[in-house]
């Protein structure tokens, strides 16, 4: 990049020290407006001056800016439950409670889903390998390759292959018929599905596609208490229910053209067995369960979902806050190299300050046990401070006087 | 001169052994009675004159100082037999269930011991908090056998709340007592205990302290009865008991007696400290009430912590109804006299002023800018009264001080509850006016969420020069003006100032030179030179504007057309400004109503926050003057639509209702195909409630058609975004729509219906609450219930909501205070752990920032090639 380099040149002249994304931005001015040197020189001036009058003053308070920046909005949310801007078919919790489900650091979010997007690379591998050259054919083989994706993730039952169900009940046995068709349709594999079968029913007999069930012998012993008939119903509907296909956790998958890109939104979410499938975007594909990337792929990453996380339900409802909010509050969850939550059971509930904690929640337990441990409040914090009637070591209070004797 | 204060360094937390509660103790209590017939404090009872005195004539027996000053001492109470602490039981549980019954040491092997007090002793040094490694230690050393001495253990369990079990056997507290006093020192700090400043067997109590007086006062009613504070109740409670046992002891009583007799004892013990502990009854008082006792006090919203320690109450406050005043700055108060005679300013008294603070004192406490009192070099106070002021005028000299009268130009805090952001709290410039209520300007109510239906506010007067200078430099209304949550204005005009500056910079406004000085004069602005023929509203408006102010944007009524005009756009909606004169498009919402102003924004970063005050101010009065001249009203007449428009939405509305019919129909026929995910009838639903949206936004838009902005006050509102909306407008003339619960057509009520005016099953429009009149027509009844349901739930989300986003935003500002920005540019907490190594990525404050950018660059490109001859 031959303008970020030129732009750097003029900064260092300057002596201006702008943070990456600025430098960046002047970058990508320079280049549109096509500046010349004396242009960026005075471009460069003004930015410089404006940046020192933007920055930070030392001492700000800004967690509690930030808290307030977060919370505030809260009282303008809505409760309810809407639906995906694009995708109408699922549910997914937004609002207050899903802002609230963030900050908490829930290990089961209510609505966990996934968007899975495909990598462009790996198709046009396949297309060389495979010789697929009209743009036509290409589009069919995208499509084909997704739908069979979506089916691999997304839960397939029993039920959504079946012609024909009978519950025999002269017999005592279930005459099921495969739908040929609508396995290819769902673009699955007849021989495993039969292997999962044999697996799961032992008492079945298979010819081509009729398929007979009967239900567990009845036992030898004099005590058995099961009811023919309705043993008979419990296995149909076990049958009924029995998954074919799919990934653990994840349920029903909704796919999607965006633009010209085909994208699969899951309901439920399992990032560590979809990332291992052929030819997804291993950089986009996402989830919005916080704890999973973490798991997967390391704190920062939670750290940034938690970034998204929040950011989109803000959006989501019209109201606009800071990105440095946002930050400084996932920053703080996740400082110590795991995801803590906003409360009692994480960060206010892991303070220093035995002041601080007991003022809090939970006051007795946080004083009496101090008293056992034989704990020291050193004061350094805010509400330490109020309490004792001291000023408080933030803004003004955080700087002092010292006179030169003369 | 007030001495310098001392620094508190450290508060250190330990375990009182019974010698020192022994030692600190007065007397030591026996008698279970207060007062004798005389009504005297029985010596050695619960109000021993030896614990403290509150009469502030009396002196205390044991310090000698006065009542007020005497902080209490207290006493202490010999308990016949052991008792366990309730708050200590599980901790008590755990350790006996941690170390051997015989040989007392902890169950951990010897490897373990100096692994887990290497780990322990580096976390103390770097202190971190020990508790999840004497958990870790808790359920390791939980062992059958002991690593020590081989002896079998059994299981200890714990009947709440405070009865120890050892495989079938109760254990009592002496028996507790003894085996915690067996635990060898060393063995202390794996159990969680600091040797340095508790034992494990003083969590079992063998003397119980007596709080002082002062701690526990009594009231006398006005009947002359005396009522006890309830520690009170349960000392006398714990005392009886305790006297009892004792007696029953010493007459060799049987095992059975003494037992329960000691039972009793530890219940009453046990509800002293917490009455609220799992497993206890709580302890009442003769009305049935609850007792309040130990824990209470400190625990929960009402407790010591939150409400006395955290918050406190505080002088030199007042309170009272708001009122709107267009009139003041934004950065002013009206304050009632009544008030500003009332809360004071201290004034120290030097040459310089000593004239000014003798004319306040002359005044009195009575006459407005007056004062109350003088205090003395040496800290005395005096009360100016009408007949004392002479003496007082006298006497004053420099180094006293003068509590005058709140005056005009005084710094004052002012605030509005809930205080969700620090623009709740904003300080302002004091204007004693006449009357009752506080006086605030329009343009602040966003920041607060204020209104005036009976809205009240606080304000707090600043007893420090330094406070003053801190509060009038950061907390000024003007330097609140830009939220830091956006980096765009919250204070702003609202409601008339958007429809005034509206009428004011329509294109058809035209104002004769005579009618533009009216105005001006009324608004309070410097008059230009007259030019001798009419004004377009747009001139007058650039008189406000910066000389070199330059900027284009889309007002609030843009329409957003396919194409857009610009300069030519008939709604004049195409706003640009040249050289500080407004060229094309109108002012309204989006040039300086709160929230959105693109002019007041600019102001406020380019030319400052003196400009942007003055600026907001003379705009606003300038929008009202002009609404003044232009009038403004709306009535019901400006929701009409003619006749030939209700046939057409009718028209409409009917049309939808059938194709809902054959939806069902489809439906009821199973030719409907479900969409991808979803069953049939949510597929039904949703097709059904987008035909309906669909109806009723197409109704809206009919009506639309004939709302004209210029001949319709209540459109000028809606789409200046002075207040309301189109939606509103539509609601009422064209068609309500369809209402909603828990975001789907209504469907609770009576079995598969939602009224019995209904048949079984029915999913017609009217059946699940479309609303097809429109709320001039008026509901019939079946509507206005379901449009009573969709309130109903609306009220009550709102009361939902405000409980939880309160309660997550404490926990986001607990969290996030102690964070600070460091010199070095990073942020940390108060232990100095590092949260962020540059705030933000880029050291940029929002609230200093263009919507979260530095600058606007583009825009300081253009102005660069503008200057540059373009």
């Amino acid at each position: 990049m031959p303008d970020i380099k030129s732009v750097m040149k003029v900064l260092k002249k300057k002596k201006a020290d702008f943070p990456e994304s600025l430098i960046e931005e002047i970058a990508d001015a320079h280049e549109r407006h096509n500046l010349d040197d004396k242009e960026l020189n005075e471009l460069i001036d003004r930015i410089k001056k404006a940046y020192e009058r933007a920055t930070v003053e030392d001492g700000e308070a800004v967690g509690t800016v930030a808290a307030q920046s977060v919370g505030e909005p809260g009282t303008q949310m809505t409760m309810r439950t809407f639906h995906y801007a694009g995708v109408a078919e699922l549910n997914v919790t937004l609002g207050l409670p899903r802002l609230i489900e963030i900050v908490d650091a829930r290990k089961k979010i209510s609505t966990p889903t996934m968007a899975i997007y495909f990598d462009d690379e790996y198709f046009d591998a396949r297309f060389e390998k495979e010789e697929i050259e009209s743009e036509a054919e290409r589009e069919r083989f995208k499509e084909e390759f997704v739908r069979k994706t979506a089916n691999m993730i997304g839960k397939s039952s029993m039920n959504d292959i079946l012609k024909n169900f009978n519950l025999n009940y002269a017999d005592m046995n279930i005459a099921v018929e495969i739908d040929e068709d609508k396995i290819i349709d769902k673009r699955l594999d007849r021989d495993d599905i039969i292997k999962r079968i044999e697996k799961a029913f032992k008492r079945v007999q298979i010819d081509n596609n009729m398929l007979s069930f009967e239900p567990p012998a009845p036992s030898k012993k004099e005590d058995d208490t099961k009811i023919p008939i309705r043993e008979l119903r419990l296995l149909a509907d076990k049958v009924r229910d029995l998954q074919i296909s799919g990934v653990k956790n994840i349920g029903k998958v909704v796919i999607s053209k965006e633009g010209l890109e085909w994208v699969i939104h899951t309901e439920g979410s399992n990032l560590g067995s979809v990332l291992k499938m052929e030819g997804i975007d291993k950089v986009r594909t996402t989830t919005n369960d916080i704890h999973e990337i973490e798991k997967i792929l390391g704190i920062e990453a939670a750290r940034n979902a938690i970034i998204r996380e929040a950011q989109n339900t803000m959006e989501e409802q019209g109201l606009t806050v800071d990105v440095r909010h946002i930050m400084l509050v996932a920053d703080m969850m996740t400082a110590d190299g795991s995801v803590k939550s906003i409360g009692r059971h994480g960060i206010s509930g892991e303070k220093a300050s035995v002041l601080a904690r007991a003022s809090f929640e939970e006051t007795g337990k946080h004083l009496l046990r101090a008293s056992i441990r034989g704990e020291i409040d050193h004061l350094t914090g805010i509400i330490e401070n109020i309490i004792i009637g001291q000023p408080i070591p933030l803004g003004t209070g955080s700087v002092g006087v010292i006179m030169k004797r003369r | 001169m007030k001495g310098i204060l001392k620094k508190i360094a450290q508060i250190n937390f330990g375990l009182m052994s019974p010698e020192d509660i022994r030692k600190m103790s007065v007397t030591k209590i026996v008698t279970p009675d207060t007062y004798d017939e005389d009504g005297y404090p029985i010596e050695a009872g619960l109000m021993d004159p030896r614990l403290g005195v509150i009469d502030p004539g009396l002196k205390c027996r044991s310090c000698g100082s006065k009542g007020g000053d005497c902080q209490g001492h207290f006493g202490h109470i010999n308990i016949a037999r052991p008792v366990i602490h309730v708050g200590f039981a599980d901790t008590i549980h755990k350790i006996l269930r941690s170390t051997c019954k015989e040989c007392a040491r902890v169950l951990l092997t010897d490897a373990e011991i100096i692994d887990y007090k290497d780990r322990i002793g580096n976390m103390v040094k770097n202190e971190e908090s020990i508790t999840n490694i004497i958990k870790e230690i808790y359920t390791v050393a939980r062992r059958d056998k002991c690593p020590h001495c081989e002896t079998e253990q059994e299981d200890i369990k714990i009947d709440k709340p405070v009865s120890i079990v050892e495989g079938n056997y109760k254990l009592t507290a002496s028996e507790v007592r003894e085996r915690l006093e067996k635990i060898p020192e060393e063995d202390h700090i794996l159990l969680g205990v600091n040797s340095k400043v508790a034992k494990p067997e003083w969590m079992v109590l063998t003397v119980l302290p007596v709080p002082p007086v002062t701690v526990r006062p009594s009231i006398t009613l006005e009947t002359g009865e005396r009522s006890e504070d309830d520690l009170t109740h349960k000392l006398v409670d714990i005392l009886r008991i305790n006297q009892r046992l004792k007696e029953n002891m010493e007459a060799g009583a049987p095992q059975l007696i003494v037992e329960d007799l000691w039972e009793l004892l530890q219940y009453h013990v046990t509800t002293y400290f917490d009455n609220e502990a799992s497993g206890v009854p709580p302890a009442r008082h003769r009305s049935g009430r609850p007792l309040k006792t130990l824990a209470q006090r400190l625990k929960g919203k009402e407790g010591r912590f939150r409400s006395n320690l955290s918050g406190k109450r505080v002088n030199f406050s007042a309170r009272t109804v708001i009122s709107p005043d267009p009139n003041i700055s934004i950065n002013e108060v009206g304050v009632p006299e009544m008030i500003a005679k009332e809360v004071t300013v201290p004034i120290y008294v030097t040459p310089w002023n000593i004239e000014e603070m003798k004319k306040f004192i002359n005044n009195g406490p009575k006459v407005h800018p007056g004062a109350n009192y003088v205090e003395r070099p040496d800290g005395r106070k005096v009360r100016v009264y009408p007949e004392t002021k002479d003496a007082i005028i006298e006497k004053l000299e420099p180094g006293f001080r003068v509590e005058r009268h709140l005056i005009d130009g005084d710094i004052v805090l002012f605030n509005r509850q809930p205080s969700l952001h620090r623009m709740s709290m904003m300080a302002h410039e004091v204007r004693v006016l006449p009357h009752k209520t506080f006086r605030l300007n329009l343009c602040v109510c966003p920041p607060y969420n204020a209104d005036f239906d009976g809205d009240e506010m606080n304000m707090h007067i600043f007893q420090t020069e330094e406070s003053r200078a801190e509060a009038k430099s950061l907390m000024r209304v003007q330097e609140h003006i830009l939220s830091p949550r956006f980096g765009g204005p919250i204070i702003g005009g609202i409601h008339d100032h958007i429809s005034g500056a509206y009428l004011l910079t329509r294109e058809s406004s035209v104002f004769e030179e005579d009618e533009v000085f009216q105005i001006l004069m009324r608004a309070k602005i410097p008059l230009p030179k007259p030019k001798g023929e009419s004004w377009s509203g747009k001139e007058i408006f650039s008189l406000l504007l910066p000389e070199d102010m330059n900027m284009v944007y889309r007002a609030e009524i843009c329409r957003r057309c396919d194409e857009c005009l610009k300069q030519e756009c008939k709604n004049d909606a195409y706003v640009v400004i040249e050289d500080g004169n407004l060229k094309s498009g109108v002012i309204d919402d989006r040039a300086f109503g709160s929230f959105a102003g693109k002019i007041l924004d600019s102001v406020v970063k380019e030319y400052g926050t003196d400009k942007a005050r003055e600026f907001l101010d003379s705009a606003t009065k300038l929008a009202i003057s002009g609404i003044m001249k232009k009038g403004f009203t709306t009535s019901t007449d400006d929701e009409e639509i003619p006749q030939e428009a209700k046939e057409r939405i009718e028209e409409l509305l009917s049309k939808a209702e059938e194709r809902v019919e054959i939806l069902i129909e489809a439906y009821t026929n199973e030719e409907l195909e479900a969409l991808p995910g979803r069953s049939l009838e949510e597929t039904l639903e949703m097709k059904i409630m987008q035909v309906l949206g669909e109806a009723r936004d197409k109704s809206g838009e009919l009506a639309e058609k004939y709302f004209d902005i210029n001949k319709n006050h209540a459109v000028v509102m809606a789409l200046t975004g002075a207040r309301g909306s189109m939606l509103n407008l539509t609601q009422i003339a064209a068609c309500v729509g369809q209402q909603s619960v828990r975001g789907g057509r209504i469907e609770r009520g009576y079995s598969e219906r939602t009224l019995p005016h209904f048949k079984k099953g029915e999913l017609g429009a009217k059946a699940r609450g479309f609303v097809h009149s429109s709320y001039k027509t008026g509901l019939d009844p079946l509507e206005f219930f379901f449009h009573a349901m969709g309130g109903r739930e609306g009220l009550v989300d709102t009361a939902i909501r405000t409980a939880q986003s309160g309660y997550m935003q404490r926990r986001l500002v607990n969290a996030l205070q102690d964070l600070s920005v460091r010199p070095d540019g990073t942020v940390r907490d108060n232990r100095g752990v590092i949260i962020q190594t540059m705030y933000g990525e880029d050291k940029v404050d929002p609230a200093k920032s263009d919507y979260g950018k530095v600058v606007d660059i583009d825009r300081v490109i253009d102005e660069i090639r503008i200057k540059s001859g373009k």
